[in-house]
């Protein structure tokens, strides 16, 4: 069975400033895509969820690690191998505004895939795949076929992708963040294409920081934070019995319809010693200020993600100003080392926490 | 009541005419009251919002009066506006990630603000600064920063304290939530609550497309579509009892964290909307309502149903006149 396999991957980015430093955006990260399954990935940004896409789409090359294909190792492929490998393995990505080239009809995504993929193939016999792949993606073909861009809704533009990947016979989609853009309304309708493919034998990766999405599409679900999976497992596990802390933090924190936010502490989370435990010892401190909590607690995420996020140029670093300030917090760094992750369950993983 | 909006029209001008993004909408806000505007892209929600504070070279108001504490807001002239945007009517724009420009630190734009305002007690308001910052978990640092410093939630934070810091009347928050992770997002929500609870806003209109943030924050939610007000009732009742089809399909298709999806099925509303350049007549949810009938094809009015609940459709107009009718007779 074709079946992805991702192997203890790391990546690390090299900070573009003069102060230096390695970003850790992926650690040590392991897991497994079958056939006929939707995982969702949840993370907050910069805990390297969409990292994780882009190295299964071998767009980023990993620093440690292997991630293999029915056995084979894709960071191996040679450029003809790499054409199968995405014949099997294709993505959707977050934007469908920015995915098509507005001077061009949106069904030029079609005509690529035929130049590279289906050189030898009869007018009649490509018209009856795309139909047959807009059939699969519930869309009429005289809607969409001949239109440019602007005149698709986003629902559209995004079911359109997708058909493009069953066009090429697609065992795997890597679908991130295919949902956010969209407008509730149609929402669900793409949220249940991915179910039905699923049922097809479609394994689908679904990234996402939305954890009601997650909850509703996937089988399996991992809970992404600082580029480590801290809680893995069956989705109904994770969502009703969550374990890790943060885990139990991201639910807390999820709006419901049907549910006020609880004003209770949510707890901190303990994060390698870097310092910034500092930051919400300062806060709550404060003079005479009574401090929501949540807004402590998102004070201090921001602190350690954004210190995370040295990858983006450090204009002052750049520039020669206050050097010291800028290194000090390209510094704060998160132990490469994983947590080890610990069976609590059946099918139920757990980080230690960090 | 401290905002009262009537039968505000505006429209965006085109070569091929006027496109009315909002079409002849009314509602109040109570002092104190946040409420949430709700619908999908293109409903005109944020040119609601625009409308009030600033109507940029391409709208026009059509028609319409907008009154905030008893005063009536010049909206359609830009020079009177002026002094009344920030401490009268202050908005946090759509894309506050990146409202801030990259060439000035934060200290200075605030101190730009201050000027342009012409505040005398310069250092007053900066003690205050400093305690508002304080109290959202920042600190005076982020003043000596450039906005490209800050991570996205910061920023976020940055904006709404430099909207709310002449304490305006109404304060306009337009998908200030959108594009930031659940922690961020909850921390956002609660400071608006929060500022509303202190007074330094009297009254809120949170734009967003997200019913389960207003769910949290809201006192009362209003649903648009197509440029009209499709329902508006307190966030209780519009959750657990909607009555305009419209409402109710978009609630129905909202997957929720607690449930297991295993056997159910969400659905979601097919079709899209009405393109506004040329709207259909009558209710312009009609073709892709499941309730539509022989009325829709005329102009639902925007009525109370019941104390507080306002809906613009004929099947539940009509279904409430016949329970009226029969609570009358038994009356008799």
């Amino acid at each position: 069975m074709s079946t992805l396999k991702v192997d203890q991957v790391s990546k690390l980015y090299r900070a573009t400033s003069r102060a230096g430093g390695l970003t850790p955006a992926l650690r040590k990260v392991s897991f497994e895509l079958p056939p006929g399954e939707v995982i969702s990935l949840i993370g907050e940004s910069g805990s390297g969820k969409t990292t994780i896409g882009k190295v299964l789409l071998r767009l980023v090359q990993p620093t440690s690690g292997t991630v293999t294909f029915d056995g084979k190792d894709i960071t191996k492929y040679s450029q003809r191998g790499l054409r199968e490998y995405y014949r099997h393995v294709q993505g959707v990505f977050q934007d469908p505004f920015s995915s098509y080239n507005p001077i061009y009809r949106a069904d030029r995504v079609f005509d690529l895939v035929r130049g590279s993929y289906f050189g030898g193939i009869g007018d009649k016999e490509w018209h009856d795949k795309i139909e047959a792949a807009l059939d699969a993606v519930a869309i009429n073909p005289g809607d969409v076929l001949g239109k440019y861009p602007h005149q698709l809704s986003g629902g559209q533009q995004q079911r359109l992708l997708i058909a493009r990947a069953l066009l090429l016979d697609a065992k795997v989609l890597i679908a991130d963040e295919i949902i956010s853009m969209l407008d509730a309304s149609t929402r669900v309708d793409v949220l249940n294409l991915l179910v039905k493919l699923k049922r097809q034998g479609l394994a689908i990766l679904f990234i996402t920081h939305d954890l009601s999405l997650g909850n509703y599409v996937s089988d399996r679900t991992m809970i992404l934070r600082h580029g480590a999976i801290v809680e893995m497992g069956a989705t109904q596990k994770i969502f009703g019995n969550p374990q890790h802390e943060y885990t139990r933090m991201l639910l807390s924190a999820v709006p419901e319809l049907h549910k006020k936010w609880q004003h209770s502490p949510l707890g901190p989370v303990a994060v390698a010693s870097n310092g910034h435990a500092a930051v919400a010892e300062k806060i709550e401190s404060g003079p005479d200020v009574a401090v929501a909590p949540a807004l402590a607690h998102a004070s201090m995420l921001d602190e350690v993600t954004h210190a995370e996020q040295v990858v983006k140029r450090d204009l002052r670093a750049f520039f020669g100003g206050t050097r010291a300030a800028a290194s000090g917090r390209s510094q704060v760094s998160v132990a490469l080392e994983p947590p080890p992750l610990r069976e609590c369950e059946p099918d139920h993983l757990v980080a230690d926490a960090e | 009541m401290s905002v009262r909006v009537e039968n505000l029209s505006v429209a965006y001008r085109s070569h091929r005419g006027d496109v009315t993004a909002v079409d002849n909408v009314s509602f109040e806000l109570a002092d104190g009251e946040i409420m949430g505007l709700a619908g999908e892209s293109g409903s005109g929600k944020s040119t609601i919002g625009n409308a009030l504070v600033y109507l940029d070279q391409r709208m026009r108001a059509v028609g319409g009066k907008v009154t905030v504490d008893g005063r009536e807001l010049p909206i359609s002239d830009n020079r009177a506006m002026r002094p009344l945007r920030m401490t009268e009517v202050s908005l946090v724009p759509q894309y506050a990630m990146s409202a801030l420009t990259p060439t000035r630190k934060i200290g200075k734009l605030i101190t730009d603000l201050l000027r342009s305002h012409h505040v005398k007690d310069r250092d007053a308001v900066l003690t205050e600064l400093t305690r508002r910052l304080a109290l959202i978990g920042l600190t005076d640092e982020v003043l000596g920063k450039y906005s490209f410093e800050l991570s996205g939630g910061m920023r976020q934070r940055v904006t709404i304290i430099m909207s709310t810091l002449l304490n305006p009347s109404l304060l306009i928050a337009d998908e200030v939530t959108s594009a930031l992770d659940v922690s961020t997002q909850r921390a956002v929500g609660e400071m608006l609550t929060e500022f509303r609870d202190r007074g330094y806003i009297k009254s809120a209109i949170a734009i967003t497309h997200d019913l389960a943030i207003l769910a949290q924050i809201a006192d009362s939610i209003t649903i648009m579509y197509a440029g009209r007000l499709a329902e508006k009732a307190s966030t209780d009742t519009m959750v657990n009892d909607p009555l305009h089809p419209y409402t109710q399909a978009l609630i129905a298709s909202l997957p929720e964290v607690g449930v297991r999806y295993d056997q159910a099925t969400l659905t979601g509303i097919p079709g899209r909307p009405p393109s506004l350049a040329n709207p259909p007549a009558g209710c312009r949810f009609r073709d892709r309502c499941p309730f539509a009938f022989d009325k829709c094809t005329q102009t639902p009015p925007f009525e109370e149903i019941k104390p507080g609940h306002h809906v613009a459709c004929w099947k539940v107009s009509q279904e409430h006149s016949a329970l009226a009718a029969v609570g009358q007779e038994q009356a008799v």
